[in-house]
């Protein structure tokens, strides 16, 4: 069946372009999938729960790492529109990703479960969206459960936007209750694009995927003048120009095109094969006659947090480093290089946008490329100057300073925290716990309390989400974005066993907490490394002085009391196994660590209990 | 011995053994290992293989088993012969158990009688029978020296009568004592007490009452294990319950260095990690075979037997074992046959747990930096080792295991 949408260069005026905002699990996915069938661009046979959301860790986690998007035609009162439903990023991590696809667009459905009212990520892309002068039009899902309180978050999203109670609209999307409705307020209340229609091509780039079969598939919404195939392109940000092999739409998969017109959202691919190429943010245009100036916001993606990824087997490492380089074809802001630990082996420091970031590049590797995988304590990036003025920066403990320090300086972050009101102590004492300073309370509802702190970055991205988590039942959710730096009392503690340091369990702590982390890990340790056959010390130590000891006694027998006929064969065995194990262990000075004492000892205590770290929704 | 057998391969039916490990037979000492699978009752804490009268049916009779067990001689004789060498006779013979003096005194004599007509007995040839204190008397005794024993090992494991309590066992705290006095009295020259210790409610002072009584016997030879409790054991059970709370490492190293301190004092010397004897006569040459790699056939159910790098065990249920010999087939279930390296590493682990130590030969160049380490860690004896023997210290006797990885590492 072909439509109006199914051709390009439609006139501006009938043209939406819009996103959903909404927490995980509040229902995007689903709507999606309902509008793909009302629209019926997807028929029944090919329709598959969540098309949207495509990886399987995706699918799994119900989080969108990469988004996806999709041409729509609607019609009302006879008149054909076309719709860009642009799917964004749903966290923290991906704000500057998030950002740009709010960017393509001059509308938002800000979706929030009628039985659970809106959460912090929800919030704080709520705000960006506002920022970017995008139409909200506010939807509540899900108002067919049993516990949905669609009156009580109807008010709640009112206070927030600032709108009338009876402008929040009332779907189910699982039933598909009230979603032409929505398709309805988009077309009337979100405005038409706006560009110019002769000027030279300009085109913001606000996704790039890489794909095995096509290269990397850039996806783009043009602002002004038209992009048409077979022509040379050029990158804005690098001025790196690529052959133009094809521009298209998506509906739901890739179609083909004459080109793309003022305000429309489509692919192009150019066969480069890498998305560093195809920046987010960045602006396209044509080598000749091309714009002058490029679109505004484009930033090069900074890693925030790093962490070292060690193979368990030492004979992974090469495949580790292949599976990172066709990570990196995927992924413009990881950064990895090369890093040898003593306690560790052969392993990749990694940069990571944010602790979800390093969390789904690290369940990735060991999923799709079947890796065992220790990572070191995440860690931020530090600005240390010297007494002689040399400024460093150190995003690696092992690179911390040994001479006189003059000043550090570390990333702080704003963080929101919405969460029942009967968690607000709990919260507090955990944030004040992790140096962080309270900018405001806000009550958004009776029962609803939205927390804003500010606090060192190293601190949230050190298991905050998981206590969090667990002082509030799950049911606190939390955002932040980075907001600068300040300077901190900050030293580096360093673990000893047998008077060696241990590299991978050195950290940068605040000078208040060098204590409680160096007697944290020594008596870690003490419990998990086994009884050597001499006394093991193990310190912790800030430069030369011993903050902390514990020690593991000698073992005193270790031998098998009988040892006759029969007992031999099986002796031997135990001794193979034994040997076995032994080369399984890391030897740091004489003393034998079992790598599972390293992983025990590197994940945090909650993530060691429920072994869900990653589980980001708010709620359970 | 294990309640589970070693898995190997599939031993040939008629128990052939390859050239290789016949060549040099008779050149090593030669023992005989005769397992008795018979107990009046089993103990909790023991995974042997052994059988009370209630659970054996028909074929696991003293007779059906006497008969099964000369078979088995001959069998050996057999291949041991097919080198086409003198068959060996036997340096020691070691009757064990199950508990050999239920036998009573014929018995014994005529299971020595079938190693007599089988492989034959060397001239001063050692041959020990152990013993549990309850089933024996002066009677016993005596008409097994007659018979041709020379050497006593009576199972004493306590005497303290609760801890014998908790390891099950029948006889009374100063059964044991009474026993090798009789036994010595009849004429044994050598006659051995075995300690456990470690036994759950078993306090310093139980251990020392038990050394005390075992110098007071006035035997020449004692054993001390610390007590292993077995999976699949009712012990095991009951400490898996919680009913019996195990001693930790710490508290039976103590214990052990109690026993060889007391022992040392009393003029026993400590010869291997587990046993002690007064004088180099009273040793026990048949388990010295063992650690020094000699050959030896271990006859009756689930009996191991060494030969020539070849190890390989019999069928354990005493039905089964006779049942195969009485078709003219070997009763081994399984067997390896060890290559070079295996045969060191077991060689480093058997004879570094004797005070002779290993000679510094078995070690590879690795092996003798590592062992010149454990000597500056006080695990191995620095005057041995110049002088080319690993020799464990008091300390390095308790980490003898762990001495061991690090010379085969």
């Amino acid at each position: 069946m072909s439509t109006f949408a199914d051709t390009t260069f439609t006139s501006p005026e009938r043209i939406r372009n819009f996103c959903i905002i909404a927490h995980i699990d509040h229902g995007k996915s689903t709507l999606a999938d309902r509008v793909l069938q009302l629209t019926e661009v997807l028929d029944e046979r090919a329709y598959r729960d969540q098309y949207l959301d495509r990886m399987d860790l995706e699918r799994e986690r119900g989080i969108t790492i990469k988004s996806q998007n999709v041409r729509l035609p609607w019609q009302i009162d006879g008149e054909d529109y076309v719709l860009h439903l642009i799917d964004t990023p749903g966290h923290v991590d991906f704000t500057y990703e998030v950002s740009r696809s709010l960017a393509a667009c001059e509308g938002a459905i800000l979706l929030v479960d009628a039985a659970q009212g809106i959460e912090a990520q929800t919030l704080a892309n709520l705000y960006l969206a506002m920022e970017h002068d995008l139409e909200i039009i506010p939807v509540l899902n899900k108002i067919d459960l049993p516990a949905a309180e669609p009156d009580r978050y109807a008010a709640e999203l009112a206070h927030i936007i600032g709108c009338s109670e009876s402008d929040v609209l009332r779907v189910s999307a699982k039933s598909g209750e009230g979603v032409a409705d929505v398709l309805d307020a988009v077309v009337l209340n979100v405005p038409a694009p706006v560009g110019e229609q002769d000027a030279p091509a300009r085109a913001m780039i606000f996704d790039s995927v890489y794909d095995t079969y096509r290269g990397v598939i850039t996806y783009i919404r043009v602002v002004d003048g038209k992009i048409t195939p077979r022509e040379k392109i050029r990158m804005m940000s690098t001025g790196a120009t690529h052959e133009l092999l094809e521009v298209g739409i998506i509906s739901p998969d890739q179609k083909p095109s004459e080109g793309l017109g003022v305000g429309e959202v489509g692919y192009l691919i150019t066969g480069v094969k890498d998305v560093r190429q195809s920046r987010v943010g960045d602006t396209v245009t044509f080598a000749k006659n091309g714009a002058d100036e490029p679109l505004p916001g484009y930033r090069d993606p900074i890693p925030m947090v790093y962490s070292g990824l060690y193979p368990i087997e030492g004979s992974d490492y090469p495949v580790l480093r292949d599976a990172l380089d066709k990570l990196l074809l995927n992924d413009a802001a990881l950064t990895y290089e090369p890093e040898t630990s003593g306690a560790l082996g052969f392993g990749f420091r990694c940069g990571f946008l944010g602790l979800l970031h390093l969390e789904i590049t690290r369940a990735r590797l060991e999923r799709e490329y079947n890796l065992n995988l220790i990572s070191t304590a995440p860690n931020v990036v530090y600005g240390v100057t010297l007494q002689d003025g040399t400024e460093l920066e150190v995003t690696n403990p092992s690179d911390w300073p040994e001479g006189k320090i003059q000043e550090v300086r570390e990333p702080i972050a704003k963080c929101t925290v919405i969460a029942p009101s009967e968690f607000v102590g709990a919260i507090m004492e955990l944030c004040q716990s992790r140096r962080g300073r309270l900018d405001s309370m806000d009550y958004l509802s009776e029962s609803r309390v939205e927390l804003r702190y500010t606090m060192p970055l190293a601190e949230i991205v050190f298991d905050f989400f998981d206590h969090l988590k667990s002082r509030t039942r799950g049911y606190a959710s939390m955002d932040y974005e980075e907001a600068g730096t300040q300077a901190s009392d900050l030293v580096k503690v360093d673990i000893l066993l047998q008077h060696e340091a241990v590299d991978a369990f050195s950290a940068i702590v605040h000078k208040d907490n060098a204590y409680a982390y160096g007697t944290k890990m020594a008596s870690k340790l003490r419990e998990l490394i086994p009884r050597q056959q001499f006394e093991v010390p193990i310190q912790a130590a800030v430069g030369s002085r011993i903050i902390a000891r514990e020690t593991i006694r000698a073992m005193r027998k270790d031998v098998l009391a009988k040892c006759y006929g029969g007992d031999i064969s099986r002796k031997r065995k135990l001794l193979e196994k034994q040997k076995e194990g032994k080369k399984k262990m890391k030897t740091v000075g004489r003393v034998e660590v079992p790598q599972e004492a390293f992983v025990a000892a590197l994940s945090t205590d909650e993530s060691a209990k429920e072994d869900s770290k990653g589980d980001s929704k708010g709620k359970k | 011995m294990s309640a589970l057998p070693p898995t190997g391969e599939q031993p040939p039916e008629r128990g052939t053994l390859p050239t290789t490990a016949l060549a040099g037979v008779g050149q090593r000492p030669f023992g005989i290992y005769v397992h008795v699978p018979f107990c009046a009752t089993r103990c909790g804490y023991c995974d042997f293989n052994t059988y009370t009268a209630d659970e054996l049916a028909g074929g696991g009779s003293f007779r059906g088993w006497l008969d099964a067990l000369r078979a088995e001689l001959d069998l050996g004789v057999r291949v041991l012969g097919e080198h086409g060498g003198p068959v060996p006779r036997a340096d020691t013979v070691f009757v064990g158990g199950g508990t050999p003096s239920l036998l009573g005194g014929s018995g014994l004599a005529e299971v020595l009688d079938a190693v007599r007509s089988s492989f034959g007995l060397r001239p001063g040839a050692e041959v020990t029978t152990e013993a549990n204190p309850e089933s024996t008397s002066p009677e016993l005794f005596a008409s097994a020296l007659e018979a041709g024993y020379t050497r006593i090992s009576l199972g004493m494991q306590s005497a303290a009568e609760h801890v014998l309590r908790v390891l099950d066992r029948r006889h009374t705290p100063g059964r044991a004592v009474a026993a090798a006095r009789e036994a010595m009295s009849e004429g044994f020259e050598h006659v051995s007490l075995d300690l456990i210790y470690g036994t759950p409610g078993e306090s310093t002072d139980d251990l020392r009452t038990s050394l005390e009584a075992v110098l007071d016997a006035g035997v020449d030879h004692v054993s001390a294990y610390s007590l292993i409790v077995e999976d699949g054991t009712a012990m095991a059970r009951r400490v898996r319950r919680g009913e019996l709370p195990m001693p930790d490492e710490d508290v039976l190293a103590a214990d052990y260095e109690l026993v060889d301190s007391v022992l040392s004092k009393a003029g026993f010397d400590w010869y291997e990690v587990s046993n002690w004897a007064r004088g180099e006569a009273a040793r026990c040459g048949h388990n010295l075979g063992y650690w020094r790699g000699g050959d030896w056939w271990g006859a009756g159910p689930g009996a191991h037997s060494h030969v020539g790098g070849v190890r390989w065990w019999n069928l354990k249920y005493p039905a089964r074992y006779a049942a195969a010999l009485s078709e003219g087939l070997s009763p081994a279930v399984g067997r390896e046959v060890l290559g070079a390296e295996d045969q060191r590493v077991e060689r480093v682990m058997l004879e570094l747990r004797l005070s002779e130590g290993l000679a510094v030969e078995a070690l590879d160049e690795a092996g003798v930096a590592e062992a010149w380490r454990a000597v500056a860690d006080g695990l191995l004896r620095a005057d041995a080792l110049r002088a080319g023997r690993c020799v464990l210290t008091d300390r390095g006797r308790l980490l003898a295991d762990g001495v061991v990885r690090r010379l085969i590492a």
